[in-house]
């Protein structure tokens, strides 16, 4: 699925990410981990395409093609999906119709056709309803007075309806509480099958043990110097990274 | 590396106006320049009694006497009012008396704007005043209209069939010596819409005027009178376009709106006149006073404004609100592309008790255009109990933009309840990287985030009109985010 290859990247001309190299493949679940400021968020980004984030040397190949070149809408096209740390708000833009319009890009781009409305709108109840979110949620603007946690569930239900392929969550789990974690750990593992693999930022263990991750990467000063399986996390949370360096 | 979303932005934010066409049609025109004689020779073409005529004239002697006013924060090269056409007319050999006497040129015009003025074909229950150059050329539905006792016709009909109504309003909301275009279009204009709905009538239908300049070197002067009579509702709406002409012209009108007791009037404006092109050359100087005067007891005005043409704009639609317990309200989208320059924003004037007024006003910029929001709410010292609530919000799209905002308040009874909120963005890259990462790639995403943030005022226009704002929007939009 996806093969980052000696990656050194950053924001406009500094170093941020060195020598990282990672191969994910279909259905896996890696988690990366490490303390902040250590490019975490950075390589989600520079995997999504944002603008001044520059691959400095290295490759990315995702489904046998590398996708340096691609502007960030069209690697959404792709099937990679990004849940933001902070997603930002969009006044006056409502959740249903963002939404729809995203699906009927991504279904353009396709060349397929536009999803029905009255379908559309069916299918967005639901997600709302796996996601423990009120009807009533398809009325507001897109993040706009959200709570953190309503800003998060928000995220996974647009993963739900986009159906990306490559899904890189960054730091999901940060301000949910208990039963928020649960929630949209269930809407999450409901949505994994071999045909998806997924990146999650975190730098908790609680949530793995909804996930149940198959690789745990610690990330330090924007290189990767351990990986392991999910045994590695609990011996983070009980050692702290120190014990890495 | 992929194409940076600044040159993407820039790419969009670009494109041609599609109204910029030209009529090939006889024009009747006058000799250029401004004196007592050519006030004198389009008084006469019109036919006007004395009485109009003299007042022209003293219109014209005040505005001799007054100067241009330079308080804006417009910047234009001076304007030869010598220089300009004060009347030009399609040429037509007599009086018409249906539709289908109207030039098929004119028709065709008309069609490509989308405005058809076959009856038939019309969206039902519009009906349209049709303003060609200086006058109008035809008014659709005039017999539906007239059954219920609503008088919708030319100015200059109006004139000639009910001179009473004319005498009586003309000029009482915004006197000749009002300001120094004002006082211009008193003398020289041409002609206008003139509405008046009766007592306790709601007007059945939505009623349209479509204001189109073709002629060269002309400035077109027009001139529109709403009067709503006690009880009585309508609602007007405006559109304006023109050619793609290399030199700027000039378009200085009026608007005056009357409600008496528990009378409303809703009045929008989709404003298309033709901006410049990319690199600021041409487009219509539109120098425009709009006011209304909200004279009896419970009576409202509420002007809806979506401006995105012109090269210059300078406009300031405003209430004045005498009777007691009257609302006047002012919602705006103004948008500046290229190298255009919009001065725009309200006035709220309190006069009688319990006047309520309320201001939403949005002003985007892209490219290298320049946003001024001018707002003014005064409370008289006799106003009991007014209520003003102002929301101005701007947005800039791109690094060379402008926005900048000038509320003034004067509030002189202590009773009075103002609030004011006002910010301004830059439309986020954040927020287009968000809709580029779900698959909306960043011309739609503009579009979508601009449409977000106009929607409270879009809301307020009449529903087949609002769809028409959202893609004239897009358009305008269309490669000139910089």
């Amino acid at each position: 699925m996806l093969k980052i290859k000696n990656l050194t990247a950053g924001v406009d001309d500094k170093n941020i990410l060195n020598n990282i190299n990672l191969n994910i493949n279909s259905g896996e679940f890696h988690v990366i981990m490490g303390t902040n400021g250590t490019g975490k968020s950075t390589l989600g980004n520079i995997l999504a395409g944002k603008d001044n984030y520059n691959v400095h040397s290295g490759d990315i190949v995702y489904k046998d093609k590398s996708i340096i070149n691609l502007s960030p809408d069209e690697r959404a096209h792709e099937g990679i999906f990004m849940s933001f740390q902070y997603p930002v708000s969009i006044p006056g833009v409502n959740t249903m119709h963002f939404l729809r319009t995203a699906v009927n890009s991504i279904r353009k781009s396709k060349k397929q056709d536009e999803i029905e409305p009255g379908d559309f709108i069916k299918l967005f109840k639901e997600k709302l309803e796996l996601i423990g979110l009120k009807s009533e949620f398809s009325k507001r603007s897109v993040n706009d007075g959200f709570s953190g946690g309503e800003k998060k569930r928000f995220e996974i239900i647009q993963m739900l309806l986009l159906n990306p392929d490559l899904i890189i969550l960054d730091e999901t789990d940060s301000g949910l509480d208990i039963d928020a974690i649960r929630i949209v750990s269930n809407g999450i593992n409901a949505f994994r099958n071999k045909n998806k693999s997924f990146i999650l930022i975190t730098h908790y263990n609680r949530i793995l043990n909804y996930l149940k991750p198959d690789f745990i990467h610690v990330m330090l000063n924007g290189t990767i110097v351990k990986s392991g399986g999910r045994e590695l996390a609990v011996e983070l949370e009980e050692k702290g990274y120190e014990w890495i360096k | 590396m992929n194409k940076s979303t600044k040159q993407q932005i820039e790419d969009i934010t670009s494109s041609e106006y599609q109204y910029g066409f030209t009529t090939k049609i006889q024009e009747e025109r006058i000799p250029n320049g401004l004196n007592e004689e050519i006030i004198k020779t389009i008084s006469a073409i019109k036919n006007e009694p004395d009485w109009l005529l003299e007042w022209r004239l003293k219109a014209f002697q005040r505005w001799l006497k007054m100067s241009e006013p330079k308080w804006s924060n417009l910047k234009y090269p001076k304007i030869d009012f010598q220089d300009l056409c004060y009347y030009s007319a399609p040429k037509q050999k007599k009086k018409l008396n249906s539709l289908d006497e109207v030039d098929p040129e004119l028709i065709k015009t008309y069609n490509k704007l989308g405005i058809p003025l076959n009856e038939q074909k019309m969206l039902s229950g519009v009906a349209v005043d049709a303003v060609f150059d200086s006058v109008s050329v035809a008014t659709t539905f005039k017999e539906t209209l007239k059954k219920a006792g609503v008088i919708f016709c030319s100015f200059s009909e109006a004139v000639q069939n009910h001179p009473d109504l004319i005498k009586k309003y003309l000029g009482t909301v915004v006197p000749i010596s009002d300001n120094y275009y004002a006082a211009l279009n008193s003398a020289v204009f041409s002609d206008g819409s003139f509405v008046y709905i009766p007592k306790g009538t709601k007007c059945p239908m939505e009623l349209s005027t479509y204001f189109r300049i073709n002629a060269a070197n002309t400035g077109q002067f027009e001139r529109t009178l709403i009067v709503a009579d006690e009880g009585a509702y309508v609602s007007y709406l405006e559109g304006c376009t023109a050619p793609m002409r290399d030199e700027n012209q000039l378009h200085a009108a009026v608007v005056e709106l009357v409600t008496l007791d528990n009378a409303e009037i809703k009045y929008s404006t989709v404003q298309n006149w033709y901006p410049g092109d990319k690199d600021g050359k041409g487009g219509i100087y539109n120098f425009v006073t709009k006011r209304g005067l909200c004279k009896g007891y419970k009576s409202k005005i509420s002007w809806t404004q979506i401006e995105t043409g012109s090269s210059l704009t300078w406009k300031y639609p405003s209430c004045v609100l005498k009777g007691d317990n009257s609302i006047g309200e002012f919602y705006s989208v103004a948008l500046s592309n290229n190298f255009q320059q919009a001065d725009t924003g309200t006035k709220m004037i309190h006069i009688g008790n319990n006047t309520k007024s309320t201001i939403i006003s949005k002003g985007i910029s892209a490219g290298n255009g320049q946003q001024t929001y001018r707002g003014e709410v005064k409370v008289m010292k006799n106003a009991i109990n007014a209520r003003n609530r102002s929301e101005c919000d701007s947005i800039l799209i791109g690094s060379k933009s402008g926005a900048h905002t000038f509320p003034y308040l004067d509030i002189r009874n202590s009773s009075a309840k103002i609030e004011h909120e006002a910010t301004t963005s830059k439309i986020g890259e954040e927020q287009l990287f968000y809709c580029n990462q779900r698959g909306i790639d960043t011309e739609d995403a503009i579009a979508l985030i601009i449409n977000g943030f106009c929607k409270s005022v879009f809301k307020k226009l009449p529903m087949e009109f609002a769809v028409e704002a959202q893609k004239l929007m897009e358009v305008s939009l269309e490669g000139s985010v910089g």
